[in-house]
């Protein structure tokens, strides 16, 4: 048996999330005699992920389906990939037991949300979003109710197509592959299937940052609907910088268009769970709490007394953020 | 061009959920239930193509309990034209749900199925997708933007981690809709009387051959590890100083 690992990937580098995800697979691993771990890349001249790859440990075999219609991740050409690759080894493996996979693993992405339901579909099991952590090889743990109930799920099906959170889990080591070359994983090249004809990529704008990315960073500075304007966010950028922090943002800070949609964190945005978060300006609506419990240390700074935001905040600052917010950077930059 | 828009009924998205005494769900008696906030926006966004002229129809589905019905009735306020209750009384599944509602694309041949990108109670984000493979339709989830360009195809505008990626999908498709769509209206007075008007047909999953086949048992849900409850400081520099004592500055 062998657990395939789908890796999420911008056809240069691997994204972090994978390296949890591997984790979360490793553990599971532990419940099934050691399954070996297969890694799926499916891209676009994506050989520097495959080099990449290579320095992972716990592979044992890296399959590549490197073509143009893999270039961009589109659910209806990603999808069928993956079951075929389901039922061909069942069907080559069925007797022994051997080499099929019992799990399909990838992160809770936005990449991963969208082909993983559809997988699941096509090999009519059940998928099982967002976990956050394993119980045994087909008992997971995951939230429900924006994160303010956590459900224990078993599944009855042959196969789990999971997603998971990887905030949740440790990343795995990645060394650098070119040490490690005594010791290469096997890499199988893939067929492409065809395209699906039905969905195409146009266009794309992604938000250019030279901070930390949100969901890996260990600190986050957060601004709510109190920050006013998109301006005043240069107030959280300067303290970023001090502390090499990323900046996220509230619903209603998107929603007023002070920031980009992708710094949203909460329930519907991004999960993140540093080191230390730092919410400015931010109620605290049970949607947002959703998105940062699983911080180390929460810090609010707020003037509303009554802002439930201080009812999870281990440092609570009850003062206007724009006194704060300079004063803070300074003292920061005089400890330097 | 007709439209289906999948709905749901969930617990109101403001009320505070409690997990029940037996650690076997949420405490739901009593508790204010609500359509879905993704789903509202699905209904608007239909409600919009209609009013634009893009389509002729708006057609709701709910798979849910007779209760259900006052969620369908607010919808249809909205300006859905009429709607469908799939009855059913326990929790469906996402896989089930995907299966109920292949079922009714087959018969009601929309052009395009909005849904929600994720119910805000099992906060699974599944169905749309489960049902684009089911139909082999393609896909747009998390859509922030649907335009209709050339006959037969759309162009959505998908929210996703790094930013903004736009698709062009060939009709009919299935579209999940993100919170930044739009802003759903609210239902007037005469449109709630004339909402009662309109027709719901009432179904069961055997009259359109499906057998629910949940695949998840639920073992226990149990309330969150809470958090110790925090300190207020005094200032900026006494801030400083708990954060380097707890070693994260």
């Amino acid at each position: 048996m062998a657990i395939l690992i789908v890796a999420d990937h911008d056809n240069h580098t691997i994204h972090p999330a994978t390296l949890s995800v591997l984790t979360a697979a490793a553990e599971i691993a532990t419940y099934t005699n050691n399954s070996e771990l297969h890694l799926l890349i499916m891209g676009h001249d994506c050989q520097p992920v495959v080099d990449m790859a290579q320095g992972i440990t716990g592979l044992s075999q890296i399959l590549v389906a490197d073509h143009q219609i893999y270039q961009y991740p589109l659910a209806e050409n990603i999808a069928p990939l993956i079951a075929s690759l389901v039922q061909t080894q069942s069907q080559a493996h069925e007797g022994d037991g051997q080499g099929k996979y019992s799990h399909i693993i990838t992160s809770a992405g936005t990449t991963g949300k969208d082909y993983q339901p559809r997988v699941a579909a096509l090999l009519d099991v059940a998928q099982i979003s967002d976990i956050i952590s394993v119980e045994s090889a087909d008992t997971f743990k995951r939230p429900i109710y924006a994160g303010n109930a956590i459900a224990t799920v078993q599944s009855s099906d042959y196969l789990q197509v999971i997603t998971v959170r990887s905030s949740a889990f440790v990343a795995a080591p990645l060394s650098d592959s070119s040490l490690s070359n005594g010791n290469q994983v096997a890499v199988v090249e893939l067929a492409a299937q065809a395209d699906s004809g039905k969905s195409e990529f146009v266009n794309a704008e992604l938000t250019q940052s030279s901070r930390p990315e949100l969901t890996t960073a260990k600190v986050v500075i957060a601004g709510g609907r109190g920050m006013q304007n998109a301006e005043n966010f240069a107030l959280l950028d300067a303290l970023a910088d001090q502390l090499n922090a990323a900046v996220g943002a509230s619903r209603a800070a998107v929603d007023a268009g002070f920031v980009a949609n992708d710094l949203q964190i909460g329930q519907t945005g991004k999960i993140v769970a540093p080191d230390l978060y730092i919410a400015v300006g931010i109620s605290g609506a049970i949607q947002h709490i959703a998105g940062i419990t699983g911080s180390k240390v929460i810090v609010a700074v707020n003037s509303d007394a009554d802002a439930p935001i201080f009812d999870v905040a281990d440092y609570g600052l009850v003062a206007d953020l724009f006194d704060v917010l300079p004063v803070l950077t300074e003292v920061l930059k005089a400890k330097d | 061009m007709k439209i289906l828009v999948a709905v749901k009924r969930v617990v109101d998205h403001k009320v505070n959920v409690r997990v029940n005494a037996n650690e076997t769900g949420i405490e739901t008696s009593n508790v204010k239930m609500a359509i879905n906030p993704f789903c509202e926006i699905a209904i608007e966004q239909a409600v919009r193509f209609k009013e634009q002229g893009s389509a002729d129809e708006v057609v709701l589905v709910c798979i849910g309990p007779k209760d259900a019905e006052v969620q369908l009735r607010a919808g249809l306020a909205l300006g859905a034209d009429r709607a469908i209750l799939i009855r059913v009384d326990e929790e469906v599944q996402s896989l089930d749900v995907a299966k109920l509602l292949h079922k009714v694309v087959q018969e009601q041949l929309p052009d395009l199925v909005l849904l929600g990108k994720q119910a805000i109670d099992t906060d699974n984000n599944q169905t749309g997708q489960m049902l684009a493979a089911l139909t082999d339709m393609p896909q747009g989830t998390f859509a922030s933007d649907i335009v209709f360009t050339v006959p037969n195809k759309i162009k959505v505008t998908r929210e996703v981690d790094g930013g903004l990626v736009t698709l062009a999908l060939s009709l009919p498709a299935v579209v999940t809709v993100d919170l930044r769509l739009n802003t759903p209206r609210y239902a007037s007075l005469p449109n709630i009387m004339k909402a009662k008007r309109k027709i719901i047909t009432v179904i069961y999953p055997e009259n359109i051959g499906v057998s629910l086949s949940p695949r998840l048992t639920t073992l226990k849900v149990e309330p969150p590890p809470t958090r110790q409850a925090g300190i207020k400081v005094a200032d900026v520099a006494e801030l400083v100083d708990k954060l380097q004592q707890a070693g994260v500055l």
